[in-house]
């Protein structure tokens, strides 16, 4: 029978779901006055799966949602203390595993005797055709490589801009530590082995 | 019948027409001129009436003792076993092999676009014109000596990247050199297909369309490709008479990029992350299919753990596909955003959880030859846990109470889009399109990959195959999702997740392998050969959502043309797989 009673079940979800943000909206306000519902604090709770209530939004760019560390943003080439002996040997792992080969390196050449250096005179990465896969970092025998957790980087112009060279690329180790810390102390682990 | 016998029979009726493969080719080799004999004794004698994947390989130099030739690959099933695969050959001047669409019209679509990539003309079909490329392309791309616009070299890595590797943008290769061709006496500003601009021809034929009861003129219309119900950049070409449907032709490639050929430029586990982009809405279930079809070729084992993660993350792809297909549904029934919103809600939870384990939300690149990328943390798994016992569960219920006893929704949706079960079996659908019609066939159950037959869950089925079957169909397939996720995390060993040490860089053992699984849209097919390279030889999505598409006509005529939108939603397209 069509008697248009399921109808109102279904528009009962949409205002329960209405009601319930309202519900919410107070019960942060309670707890700690205006804004506090979209403040640091009510972040996780308003966005866990279980206890989640009311609007489920989050007001980007004003509030951002945590990054988990294993977040692949776009590589990076690390540094321990100064900044041009990076700790990249130019063994070429990376650009060949690279599925849209966009890295390029061209390993130095000790200028006396000709001979290939375990260092990159040039370290270039397209990011504007960089897929973020993260297979760089995945298979780099030095840990050298790492996937960073920055994804606002995009630019006005094209082109050349997204050609990053070796020192748009490189980062503190430090920084790696900070952003990646459980794989960072695996990292320590291994090489005390 | 096991398929050694089959073989056996099919030997003994055709003696002259059969033989084996080569080692380690697998299946029959055809002799073209009994093709359709011996697919029509496939057909009704030996039950395989289900013809899943219809593709060419070029072999430009001599191998096995055979010559230079293209292959017609076909893959058939039956409703317990398979594949029998038959190769045909045919010579590499003029390639021509016999059309199975008549008997298969499942092979419409793939015949067409064997013809659109490798070249090879399939006589007999009724309509084989391009179907992914435009009408004048030059060449045929899939064709081993063919070099696209931004060609490097014939496989990667590329030699310029390293040791000597100076940045050049593919750009600077200036697109309009040499790699880029036209047909002969093609000019730019002239150009005009000639015999068939805009693929009205056909529409032209359409004959016996006067209801003289009602005379009303015939309207050809043009749906898209920039239409918000065609979930992306397809064309439908529809003949209607007063708002009735006679005559419907989907006319994709908007999306183009020839995934195959870019498949075989890359090395094995390059292709893992391109297959998140076939389907982007699946990106785990992608991963998976190639995963697998590469693991046959290559006899690993994969750790228990590995399986169990594996359909961890399948079935939640499965379920954020359902949930997606079930909001758009809505979205296009007019409900507006209500509905999707919901779905959009539990998919950003579960995609939450990928990232958190993989590293990124829809690209996820996780599965490796052999196991998983990255292990599941103990949060990972509580967080799992969470998603599967309370919050998907109460989710469904949610959707269920939308839509289920909606009046609006059933009467825009019962007795809509009817497809009998004999169609959808010819037409090669699959996946909840081909349940909801009544046939239970799930390769969960059918031809159980990783570690399925180890789950307790049912195969749904409705009978009437309308739209509103369609949708019951994916809310319960929700349901059942969510047992076999209960049963996996509640049983998930502790173990390694990786056979041995990833390598990103791996030969594979030469042959051929059809690897399949159940995607959420249907039957996610990879088929690949190896020459014992870095490199696949040949590498073909057989793709659900594209041959699901063939049977669109079937689902359409006779209907109103608002009936399209919804029809087109419960078929679940992603364009991403649809034009490769």
């Amino acid at each position: 029978m069509q008697t248009g009673l399921s109808f109102l079940k279904s528009f009962g979800v949409t205002m329960r779901r209405f009601f319930e943000s309202y519900v919410d909206d107070a019960k942060w306000f309670f707890k700690g006055g205006f804004g506090m519902r979209y403040s640091a604090e009510a972040l996780p709770t308003r966005q866990s799966p279980t206890e989640g209530r009311g609007i489920f939004v989050v007001q980007y760019p004003k509030e951002r949602l945590p990054l988990p560390e294993r977040y692949r943003g776009f590589p990076m080439l690390l540094y321990d203390e100064d900044p041009a002996q990076l700790r990249c040997v130019a063994c070429g792992m990376c650009a060949r595993v690279c599925p849209p080969q966009c890295i390029w390196i061209e390993r130095a050449t000790d200028p006396e005797t000709g001979k290939a250096l375990r260092a990159p005179a040039s370290f270039h990465i397209d990011i504007g055709i960089c897929m973020s896969c993260g297979f760089c970092a995945e298979f780099c025998p030095f840990d050298a490589i790492k996937m960073d957790n920055n994804y606002e980087i995009a630019l006005f112009q094209g082109g050349d801009a997204f050609l990053f060279d070796k020192e748009k690329l490189s980062r503190p180790t430090s920084h790696h530590a900070e952003i990646h810390p459980t794989a960072y102390a695996e990292e320590l682990a291994s090489k005390k082995k | 019948m096991t398929i050694q016998a089959t073989h056996e029979t099919l030997k003994a009726k055709f003696p002259d027409a059969i033989q084996d493969a080569h080692a380690p080719y697998t299946g029959l080799i055809v002799d073209r001129d009994h093709l359709v004999a011996v697919a029509t004794a496939l057909r009704d004698e030996l039950g395989f009436r289900y013809l899943s994947s219809v593709t060419g390989v070029d072999y430009p130099a001599a191998t096995d003792g055979l010559p230079p030739r293209f292959e017609a690959v076909y893959h058939f099933y039956q409703s317990e076993g398979g594949p029998l695969v038959l190769h045909v050959h045919a010579d590499r001047e003029n390639p021509t092999v016999p059309s199975l669409t008549p008997l298969f019209p499942s092979a419409d679509f793939q015949e067409r676009e064997a013809w659109d990539l490798m070249g090879i003309r399939f006589e007999g079909h009724p309509d084989l014109r391009r179907i992914l490329l435009w009408e004048g392309y030059a060449g045929h791309p899939l064709q081993k000596g063919f070099q696209e616009v931004y060609y490097e070299a014939d496989t990667k890595p590329f030699d310029s990247r390293w040791p000597e590797g100076a940045p050049v943008r593919a750009e600077s290769r200036v697109p309009l050199g040499r790699n880029l061709r036209y047909p002969a006496d093609f000019s730019m500003q002239g150009w005009c297909p000639t015999d068939d601009p805009w693929g009205y021809i056909a529409h032209d034929q359409v004959a016996d369309l006067k209801d003289t009861a009602h005379p009303t003129d015939r309207v050809v219309l043009n749906m898209g490709p920039h239409h918000p119900s065609t979930h992306g950049v397809l064309r439908l070409l529809v003949t209607l008479e007063g708002e009735t449907i006679k005559k419907l032709e989907p006319v994709v490639g908007f999306l183009h990029r020839c995934h195959d050929k870019i498949g075989e430029r890359n090395t094995w586990l390059g292709n893992m992350p391109y297959t998140d982009r076939l389907d982007y809405v699946c990106s785990m279930s992608n991963n998976l299919g190639y995963a697998v079809a590469v693991e046959k070729l290559l006899d690993v084992k994969v750790p228990e753990r590995a399986e169990y993660i594996r359909v961890i993350m399948a079935e939640f792809t499965r379920f954020i596909n359902h949930i997606i297909d079930i909001g758009f549904t809505g979205n296009d029934l007019g409900i507006y955003f209500t509905a999707m919103l919901m779905g959009m809600e539990e998919r950003e939870l579960i995609v939450d959880l990928f990232e958190r384990v993989s590293g990124s939300r829809m690209m996820c690149n996780y599965m490796r030859f052999g196991g998983v990328a990255h292990d599941m943390t103990a949060d990972d798994v509580a967080y799992a846990r969470q998603l599967a016992f309370e919050r998907l569960p109460q989710a469904i219920d949610k959707v269920d109470q939308f839509f289920t006893n909606n009046e609006v929704f059933k009467q825009r949706s019962i007795n809509v889009g009817v497809l009998p079960a004999e169609t959808a079996i010819a037409y090669g659908c699959t996946g909840p399109l081909l349940r909801a019609s009544g046939v239970p066939y799930d390769i969960r159950r059918a031809e159980p990959y990783s570690i399925y037959d180890s789950f307790d869950f049912d195969v749904v089925t409705r009978q009437n195959g309308d739209v509103y079957d369609r949708y019951m169909v994916r809310l319960e397939e929700m349901r059942q999702s969510v047992r076999i996720l209960q049963q996996a995390l509640n049983r998930l060993p502790d173990g390694p997740i990786m056979d041995g040490k990833p390598k990103g860089l791996i030969k594979v053992p030469a042959g051929e392998a059809y690897g399949r699984i159940e995607a959420p849209k249907g039957e996610l097919g990879f088929y690949l050969v190896s020459e014992g390279g870095n490199n696949p030889y040949r590498y073909h999505v057989r793709s659900p959502s594209f041959v699901n598409l063939g049977a669109l006509e079937e689902m359409c005529k006779g209907y109103l043309i608002a009936d399209t939108v919804i029809i087109l939603a419960s078929v679940d397209i992603t364009l991403g797989e649809v034009d490769r």
